[in-house]
């Protein structure tokens, strides 16, 4: 699909199907949005303004809401139940509901068989799809880039915008192709590739710009794994992160929910054919890693670009010489509580988090599952395991993975955000290690005071057997 | 919004990279469900010790020597991680006006923007200078003329930084975007007309 004969990027190509009104001197493009994702903490003050100004939402029927953010992940009551007990959660979640119900938006409630992180409950269901553009007040909309959709975190003003209008104002990202070629070692995961990434960029690297992965190792992981990847693009400063669409992707979809099926099928299907980026399209930027050098990664800092091969040792401030990076890492080292040169593989840890819409989808937790089954958590380690969505919960537990994590003396806990971002009370106590799966290790994001240390599931569940920091490999 | 023409204040300093929006604002102040009161929450786990409700003497924002500054200068990659809005709204309860780095993460921009708090790009240099002018002497103010996209430091030096069209004719008039999309409701239904293909989440 050329346009004028000019070859284009796959982000080009979606960009194109989707404005309204092209980029000007005076203004911003104006851009359609196919999906839009809400959920109860980004969402209330964007219905406030819409009814203050008596907007109706434009396009409830492409509209989807989830809870997930403050929701409890404790059992369900006797009544099946979760009961909340944070009285602003509640609130919070109460508001949501009116919302949705008052403006017509179908919405997956606490504890309903589809609720889930809303990144995972979109693929899932069939939702995301190859060519769309998809946003959400999250940042980590990016994930739903990984089928080949124009996915990204917006404000909640702009949530607004998306709710009454169904377009968003968008000044058009720079490109950066991301190549990761060859085959990965056995024992690195997807989430292995991304930490790499981002150490390598750095946090503010992809500022400004779209990143396509590409090359054999992103081919290679499947879906899931490529969610991972794109899940993280924000970590790089990327608001966005895609992958071309192919026979993985096609795979995936077929058969769920909303995808669609018979004559459609083959109408969307050599549609989606046509997605890929054009030999010789431009990218403003590029970049390529070997996927064969990559072994596990670790974060020893407080932003996922403090990142390093899990065997390397912490870097010293002294060896730095810009200035400003001198003190970002010492003021890291300093709430990490960390030594130059010091290695973490063997630190002592408290907790163990598998969880977040970066690793809680069924590929994760089997992984994680396979590693623990036979073994048991270390007993100075608290480990949780929280499925990504009801659906994941129930796959899960109907191939008996919440037997082998009970079992081995992990939490097995409802859907959620949970202690990825730690508004629910699931949490990090003062001064506590974690090995998390999640994506993110700012100062206090799992807890006031909690240190995180950014893993694969298989790193943590490794961490989490030997009570230390772990090398999976050695022990697979 | 109210309409953005000048900015004069004075200047306060958090020479800190990569101040992420969980620092501005933690997540445990999320779960409102209006704007109001999260400026008192602003960087709350650098402001109050260990016991959340103690002023951190050694933050500069409990410096009172500082208080009134409408003007925050930060290090590079001001406001990386998640997309909340709370963030600016935060900033702005705390009575900043602008904020000066040499970088701004994409989403913070785009939401600081739609409130009328004014993100300012400066080179390396220059935020280097404002660092140590606002550490020495705390009545250090700077002033900002929007239509010019001109910021005048102390010594009169005036630098010029980037701002798209737009977010200008926004802020100077204080016009929201939204006004200016449900205006284009035409174009809109033109083009689903012209592309009708959804995938329906109420199917
Ligand atoms: S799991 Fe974490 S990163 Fe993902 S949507 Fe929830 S809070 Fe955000």
């Amino acid at each position: 699909m050329t346009n004028n004969g000019k070859p284009r990027t796959l982000f080009e190509k979606v960009w194109d199907a989707h404005t309204v009104r092209d980029e000007s001197e005076d203004s911003p493009a104006v851009l359609y949005i196919d999906l839009h994702l809400v959920h109860e903490v980004t969402s209330p003050q964007a219905f406030s303004m819409l009814r203050e100004r008596g907007l109706k939402v434009r396009r409830p029927d492409l509209t989807i809401g989830t809870m997930d953010h403050s929701t409890p992940t404790t059992p369900r009551n006797e009544l099946g139940i979760i009961p909340v007990a944070d009285a602003m959660a509640a609130k919070q979640l109460d508001t949501f509901t009116r919302n949705c119900d008052d403006f017509g938006i179908p919405m997956y409630a606490l504890g309903d068989e589809h609720q889930g992180i809303v990144h995972v409950i979109g693929p899932e269901k069939g939702l995301t799809q190859p060519g769309m553009t998809i946003v959400c007040g999250d940042s980590h909309t990016s994930t739903h880039g990984a089928f080949g959709a124009l996915a990204f975190g917006i404000g909640t003003s702009e949530v607004g915008h998306v709710l009454a209008t169904q377009t968003l104002l968008q000044n058009k990202p720079k490109t950066m192709a991301v190549n990761v070629e060859g085959k990965l070692e056995e024992g690195v995961t997807a989430k292995d590739i991304i930490l790499a990434i981002i150490a390598r960029i750095g946090i503010g690297g992809g500022t400004g710009h779209v990143f396509e992965y590409r090359g054999e190792a992103i081919r290679d992981l499947g879906m899931e794994g490529r969610m991972t990847v794109c899940n993280m693009s924000i970590e790089g400063g990327a608001r966005a992160g895609m992958v071309a669409p192919d026979d993985s992707t096609f795979e995936y979809i077929s058969g769920r929910q909303h995808a669609p099926s018979g004559a459609e099928w083959d109408a969307a299907l050599a549609k989606w054919r046509q997605l890929p980026t054009d030999d010789g399209a431009a990218y403003d930027q590029e970049i390529t890693l070997r996927a064969e050098e990559l072994i596990p990664m670790i974060t020893y800092g407080t932003n996922p670009g403090m990142g390093m091969p899990i065997t390397a040792a912490v870097p010293a401030p002294d060896d730095e010489r810009d200035y400003n990076k001198k003190t970002a890492l010492d003021k890291a080292l300093a709430y990490m509580d960390l030594q130059p040169g010091q290695q973490l593989l063997g630190k002592p840890i408290d907790v163990v988090f598998i969880g977040s819409c970066t690793n809680s989808r069924i590929s994760d937790l089997r992984q994680a599952a396979k590693f623990i089954e036979g073994r048991q958590v270390a007993e100075s380690v608290r480990m949780m395991v929280v499925p990504g969505s009801q659906q994941v919960k129930r796959q899960a537990e109907s191939e008996g993975l919440d037997e082998v994590f009970r079992s081995a003396g992990a939490e097995w806990r409802e859907a959620g955000c949970s202690m990825c971002i730690a508004m629910n009370g699931d949490q990090l106590e003062p001064g506590q290690y974690a090995v998390s799966t999640s994506n993110r290790n700012f100062e206090g994001r799992q807890g006031k005071g909690g240190r995180t240390f950014l893993a694969s599931p298989l790193t943590a569940a490794a961490s989490a057997v030997a009570g230390v920091v772990s090398d999976p490999r050695a022990m697979l | 919004m109210e309409k953005l023409k000048h900015i004069q204040g004075t200047v306060v300093a958090i020479p800190v990279n990569d101040i992420d929006t969980d620092q501005i604002i933690p997540a445990r102040f999320l779960k409102v469900t209006d704007k109001d009161g999260l400026g008192k929450a602003a960087f709350c786990d650098w402001r109050y010790l260990e016991d959340g409700t103690t002023p951190n003497p050694d933050f500069i924002l409990n410096n009172p020597a500082y208080a009134g500054a409408s003007v925050l200068i930060a290090g590079n990659n001001f406001g990386c991680g998640s997309s909340r809005e709370h963030a600016p709204w935060a900033l702005i309860g705390a009575g900043f006006q602008a904020v000066i780095s040499t970088e701004f993460a994409d989403i913070f921009r785009n939401n600081a923007l739609k409130n009328g708090l004014l993100p300012i790009i400066v080179d390396e240099e220059t935020q280097r200078q404002l660092f140590s002018l606002a550490d020495e002497d705390p009545t250090t103010s700077v002033s900002v003329d929007v239509e010019a996209q001109r910021l005048t430091l102390p010594d009169g030096r005036q630098i010029e930084f980037p701002l798209d069209g737009f977010s200008k004719y926004c802020l100077l008039n204080g016009v929201d975007q939204l006004g200016y999309l449900l205006n284009l409701d035409d174009e809109v239904r033109g083009f689903e007309a012209r592309n009708p293909q959804r995938v329906e989440t109420t199917a």
